[in-house]
């Protein structure tokens, strides 16, 4: 019998920068966090319905309350697809937060693929 | 100095913001081995190597003339002249800070000028200390572990709010005023609450269950509401109990609202990511009781509660059956 084995492991923010070939907008965060897991949504609220707490976030949204949305889910990290640009505002809350901030040039579904492969968790709740 | 454009204020980090609050005083060295000009070179040897020091200042009559450093040492050594006066190697003084100075303008003396080490004078112009590179590092530092011990100690004055009140009943209310329509404010009191419940001790969970559960509910009064609202959170040993209310407009059909996935939001408000139907929803997720009450063209009332002790639960969910 044959057993396929995903190997499951927690990555560097660092690594993950390296993998989806992001850009850091925030200085002076932790980029050697730990990110356990990932989570991808558009719609915040179907972020804060599912996403377990230390994931990683990947949205196409891009303004101040994806930021919100991920302190309050305590996210440990957003990246923003398709290459767009946060406003002063949004890094201003990310850098005040804490909270690292990338943009990478990738679609959902390249970008969820890559992390996936490497071995990052879904950390999205299952629908009750 | 010039001075700096919001957008670069942006970027200030506290370490920077530390060194224009912090005076040069704060972070110098002030008990100054002091040099004599007819010293031997040899001499200062010695001293540099008896004191851990990497240079003096060089007074002469009560004035400062210049400052003898290790460099100005190891020019001497080269040369086979250790036997010399300091005042035929010292880097005679063209510059020195005040003590009343910002750090800062230490730390750019030590940029443009290329010198290791600064005299610091008073305001009568005598010498009361000496700065260097690493003085400005400690200085900094021992300034940003104050901000953490001050977090600390804010934490800690705040777990013991309520075992340091005696009273029959003891509660903590916060308010916070929500504008209508008011996309860009928003989250900011969800995550002041959020701040505050983990300073009172709150453990990240519930701090997690009341942020979200709040975040949703200003999201809705700054979407759905006529002229905002009002969150207010009371928040008691056992128990955290957030009440949001406004003047309207009310909901039509209270049973229909709080089905996951109905919503009456624009497709304005779809965009920011909002408006999907799953706020009620996710409320209910987050909170151990929730009662709505609305009345079209008067207002809405949404209570929350999320109680901290495992007694108060059970007995909840006893009293529902």
């Amino acid at each position: 019998m044959e057993f396929k084995i995903k190997l499951v492991k927690e990555m560097k923010l660092s690594e993950i920068i390296e993998i989806i070939e992001g850009v850091s907008f925030i200085e002076g965060v932790n980029l050697e966090r730990d990110i356990r897991g990932g989570c991808g949504a558009d719609l915040m609220s179907d972020v804060l319905a599912s996403v377990q707490p230390d994931a990683i976030l990947l949205t196409g949204l891009c303004n101040p309350q994806v930021i919100r949305t991920a302190q309050m889910a305590d996210v440990r990290a957003v990246v923003i697809l398709r290459g767009k640009q946060p406003s002063p505002e949004m890094i201003d809350i990310a850098a005040r937060e804490g909270i690292p901030l990338i943009s990478c040039p990738y679609g959902m579904f390249e970008i969820c693929g890559r992390l996936y492969q490497s071995g990052l968790p879904s950390f999205e709740r299952d629908i009750p | 100095m010039d001075a700096i454009s919001e957008q670069e204020a942006k970027g200030i980090t506290r370490a920077e913001e530390l060194a224009y609050q912090l005076k040069v005083s704060q972070a110098m060295t002030s008990e100054v081995k002091l040099v004599d000009p007819d010293m031997k070179m040899a001499e200062v040897l010695e001293l540099l190597r008896l004191e851990h020091i990497s240079g003096s200042p060089v007074v002469e009559n009560g004035h400062l003339i210049g400052v003898i450093s290790i460099e100005d040492l190891i020019r001497s050594m080269s040369l086979g002249e250790l036997n010399s006066p300091v005042r035929n190697f010292m880097s005679p003084t063209v510059i020195s800070v005040r003590s009343y100075d910002p750090l800062v303008k230490a730390i750019e003396a030590f940029m443009v000028q290329k010198v290791g080490r600064l005299p610091v004078l008073d305001e009568t112009g005598k010498l009361v200390g000496i700065i260097t590179k690493g003085d400005v590092t400690r200085g900094v530092l021992v300034a940003l572990q104050r901000d953490i011990q001050e977090e600390e100690i804010r934490r800690y004055r705040a777990s013991h709010l309520f075992e340091d009140i005696i009273s029959d009943r003891t509660t903590l209310v916060l308010r916070y005023q929500i504008k209508a329509k008011d996309f860009n404010q928003g989250g900011t009191a969800s995550s002041n609450i959020k701040r505050a419940l983990l300073r009172l001790g709150a453990n990240t969970q519930v701090a997690r269950r009341c942020g979200i559960a709040i975040y949703e509910a200003e999201i809705n009064l700054i979407i759905h509401t006529s002229y905002g609202g009002m969150i207010r959170v009371e928040i008691e040993p056992q128990a955290i109990i957030i009440i949001a209310t406004d003047e309207g407009p009310g909901i039509e059909d209270i049973n229909l609202a709080l089905q996951p996935g109905f919503s009456t939001a624009t497709e304005e408000i779809r965009e920011l990511g909002f408006g999907a139907g799953m706020g009620l929803s996710n409320i209910m997720r987050c909170v151990d009781h929730l009662n709505l009450e609305s009345t079209p063209g008067q207002g809405t009332r949404l209570e929350m509660k999320i109680f901290l002790l495992p007694e108060e639960i059970l007995r909840q969910s006893a009293t529902q059956e």
